[in-house]
């Protein structure tokens, strides 16, 4: 009896010890891997600490701040949201959808310089799909993105 | 018209699932066989309503009958009649209608599988499933309320959500999943059953077995049409993003797994019975939680397609399911008789535990990524998201564990393993998953891939050796060859079932890792009549055309395709215009063959030099990603097939 009871045991301890290692692990990469969803206020605020997290960063385009260099597939671009902005750098050609005045979620990073460096542009999906009203204010920039 | 008619069959539905509570709790609390009789009925009566209350919304979408408030809110005169139909489960107050048509139906094939079953077991179960079915009925017509008389008729809607009008898939994989999610409550009343009277009988265990079979079939070929729609229309070139939404469909389906394997420790050895109901239980409850994530808005997903208030009303339903399973577990557990054998962990029982652990880490890992953000969120306001790395190197290890216990499981005997025999068994199939592993690792490097294609082919060399078994046994005995032998498996169904879906698995497993290890990705922009090499294949852009397809215009661009000298013919990824759309959707062009997927999502065309800038990737793979997923539904089916019942033998 007393040789199933200590397997019994060792077994269990050893259970315990695998469940806690995956924690410990599942907690590491979770920490790792999360991404904040800012806006350009945000964004500001927090300043240095922006540098090298994982962002997404939604806001507007601003009216005439859309840039495209064909030769080196740059593209620039601005985001605000009520009070402040933040200039984007993208590489890739910009989505038809992509146009001045939408809203726009960039996933990045704050570079050294200040500009935001986007891996990967989401243009909103208007899930009403109603006619945009210019000046509309929607209540959460990262409401409804699609992936492009 | 409608409307009234509408919400008067939804109130007899309720009035009949009323009843159905009524008689299916004095048919388990007196054990009397007339209660569950009437149970019975009410049940079918019910259903007839149900069914009866969504034919009349679908003739009103059909028929353009704008006076009826769903209809004005998704309906529209320009969609085609597979959009129209579909627009059922487009929007929330249709999709509840739907939810709790499919839950009737369930309900009648509860009722018509307790036919022979005693009348305590029927009418917990039936009382149980009358419950949820209240619930829901409440919701349609509380919060949902697709019936409502419009007082100012409009001429025309706006359609449903251009996304969901896009592919036809959208007409298939909701149904399916829903049928799967739904059907889970099934299940969830027979172990209610069980608990509640104390029984775990063989032929209760054999019907909650054969309708949970079903539900997974279905919840499978769900989430893989999902996986397919997101391929076949987001245009980034995956199939899973570890969205919310997908994750809600994939827990249930894990928990599910995992209780049919500890079901065949209960079936078999009579060992672990509560654990085997608890399974099923949090199974139910995940569907309910999945429910929520995709229906109340909370997440953000490119999925959900509904917003609504009814989060609050659900989240506090989950709580009073959860509750009661506690307390049902609590309370209950101990009423079942345990005649368990000894527990051996060197055997197939011991595998089976360990692959029953590490599918509830699993969940339990997706669960944690999932809830984080909400978590997260509650605690400190911050709004973020769990990355998919998270997933990926969570998930990896934990899948290839599977993989390997999935060969391991079947190769060993119930009960003591003789000593000296594994070696045996496993011989053969470890050779089978050595070789093509090495063989990658020398083609294509990496460490996943090739461990991955080395598990996957030991586990399907085991089940292959496991299904030859009884071949070679027959032939053996009965020495009238091949065919005879294999004849013999069309009486074992569970077995030929169980490695199927085993092999689909494997296949899976590996379309995965390759689709993900080897996918190639570009970005290239082409002038009219210009052509690039890539990857072996050589693109021309022949230009942009626009064609008026009735509800939508599609601006496409034109791509011949040749690899080598092979003219491979043409692709036209496009950008669908919806009338009331404000923005055009992007829709992918995909040339799929057996070894790899050439896929083109089209970014944009330039208004006046017309070029087109594209993103080209090559998927290696994918195709077996569906083919896998068919074969693990379809063992799913097989097993769940009905053995003939032999006749009495009576001498």
């Amino acid at each position: 009896m007393t040789g199933t009871r200590s397997r019994r045991l060792a077994l269990g301890i050893s259970l315990l010890v695998a469940l806690a290692a995956l924690g410990l692990l599942a907690s590491g990469l979770l920490g790792r891997n999360i991404v904040y969803y800012w806006t350009p206020t945000q964004l500001l605020d927090a300043g240095d600490q922006a540098q090298g997290a994982r962002i997404r960063l939604g806001g507007r385009v601003a009216m005439g701040s859309i840039a495209f260099d064909e030769a080196t597939a740059e593209l620039r671009f601005r985001l605000h949201d009520d009070s402040r902005e933040v200039s984007v750098r993208a590489v890739g050609t910009p989505p038809e959808m992509f146009r001045e005045g939408i809203g726009a979620v960039v996933e990045g990073t704050l570079a050294r310089d200040g500009v935001f460096e986007a891996r990967r542009l989401l243009v909103k999906h208007d899930n009403r799909y109603r006619a945009p009203v210019e000046g509309r204010h929607s209540g959460d920039p990262f409401e409804s993105v699609e992936d492009l | 018209m409608i409307p009234t008619a509408g919400n008067v069959l939804l109130f007899a539905a309720m009035v009949a699932t009323g009843v159905l509570a009524a008689a299916g709790w004095v048919a388990g609390h007196r054990r009397s066989p007339g209660a569950a009789d009437l149970a019975r009925q009410a049940a079918w009566i019910a259903a007839i309503l149900l069914s009866g209350a969504t034919l009349l919304m679908e003739i009103a979408l059909l028929g353009r009958d704008f006076s009826v408030s769903y209809v004005a809110q998704v309906g529209s005169r320009a969609t085609p009649v597979w959009v129209t139909i579909a627009s059922l489960w487009s929007s929330l107050d249709g999709s509840l209608l739907f939810w709790v048509f499919i839950l009737g139906l369930w309900t009648a094939s509860l009722a018509r599988a307790t036919r022979r079953a005693d009348p305590d077991l029927a009418g917990w179960s039936l009382a149980t499933m009358a419950g949820v079915q209240f619930f829901f009925l409440w919701l349609v017509l509380a919060a949902g309320r697709p019936f409502v008389r419009m007082d100012v008729i409009p001429p025309d809607g706006p359609g449903p959500n251009p996304l969901l009008q896009n592919h036809v898939l959208m007409a298939i994989h909701p149904p399916t999943l829903y049928i799967g999610f739904v059907g889970m409550a099934a299940p969830f009343s027979m172990a209610v059953a069980s608990l509640l009277s104390g029984r775990l009988e063989a032929d209760w265990l054999r019907t909650l077995r054969n309708h949970s079979l079903v539900v997974w079939g279905f919840l499978t070929i769900g989430i893989l049409l999902g996986g397919w729609w997101s391929y076949e229309v987001l245009g980034w070139g995956g199939y899973w993003a570890w969205d919310p939404v997908e994750n809600a469909s994939l827990l249930p389906w894990l928990t599910l797994t995992a209780f049919f394997h500890a079901l065949l420790l209960t079936e078999r050895r009579g060992q672990f019975p509560g654990w085997t109901l608890t399974l099923v239980l949090v199974s139910f409850l995940l569907t309910l939680l999945g429910t929520f994530m995709t229906r109340s808005g909370v997440f953000n997903s490119v999925h959900s397609f509904t917003q609504s208030p009814i989060g609050p009303v659900f989240l506090a339903f989950i709580a009073l399911v959860l509750l009661g399973v506690a307390f049902l577990l609590s309370a209950r557990l101990g009423a079942l008789e345990r005649t368990g054998a000894p527990f051996t962990p060197i055997s197939r029982e011991g595998t089976f535990l360990l692959h029953n652990l590490v599918f509830l880490v699993f969940c339990c890992t997706v669960l944690l990524g999932t809830l984080y953000p909400l978590l997260n969120q509650a605690l400190t306001g911050d709004q973020v998201s769990v990355g998919e790395p998270y997933f990926e190197a969570m998930g990896r290890p934990l899948a290839l564990a599977l993989v390997l216990l999935m060969g391991l499981g079947p190769a060993l005997p119930w009960g003591r393993t003789p000593p000296g025999s594994l070696g045996r068994r496993l011989a053969l199939p470890a050779v089978a998953g050595l070789l093509p592993g090495l063989v990658v690792i020398v083609v294509s490097g990496g460490t996943w891939l090739p461990l991955t294609v080395g598990l996957a082919a030991f586990s399907v060399a085991v089940s292959v050796q496991e299904l030859a078994a009884p071949v070679r046994a027959r032939m053996r005995a009965s020495r009238r060859g091949l065919a005879d032998g294999i004849a013999t498996l069309a009486g074992l169904p569970r077995r030929v079932g169980a490695h199927v879906a085993h092999v689909g698995v494997a296949v899976m497993a590996v379309a995965i890792a390759a689709s993900s290890s080897l996918e190639v990705q570009d970005e290239v922009t082409l002038s009219p009549e210009e052509s690039v090499s890539w990857q072996g294949y050589t693109l021309t852009y022949l230009g942009e055309d626009v064609a008026q397809e009735g509800f939508r215009v599609a601006q496409r661009a034109w791509f011949a395709v040749r690899r080598g000298e092979r003219d491979l013919g043409r692709l036209a990824p496009a950008m669908h215009h919806y009338a009331r759309a404000s923005q055009p959707i992007g829709t992918p062009a995909v040339r799929s063959t057996l070894g790899e997927d050439l896929y083109l999502s089209l970014l944009r065309i330039d208004p006046e030099s017309k070029a087109a800038a594209l993103r080209v990737y090559r998927e290696p793979g994918v195709a077996w990603l569906w083919i896998g997923g068919a074969l693990v539904a379809l063992g799913g089916f097989v097993a769940a097939w009905p053995r003939r019942r032999r006749r009495e033998v009576t001498p």
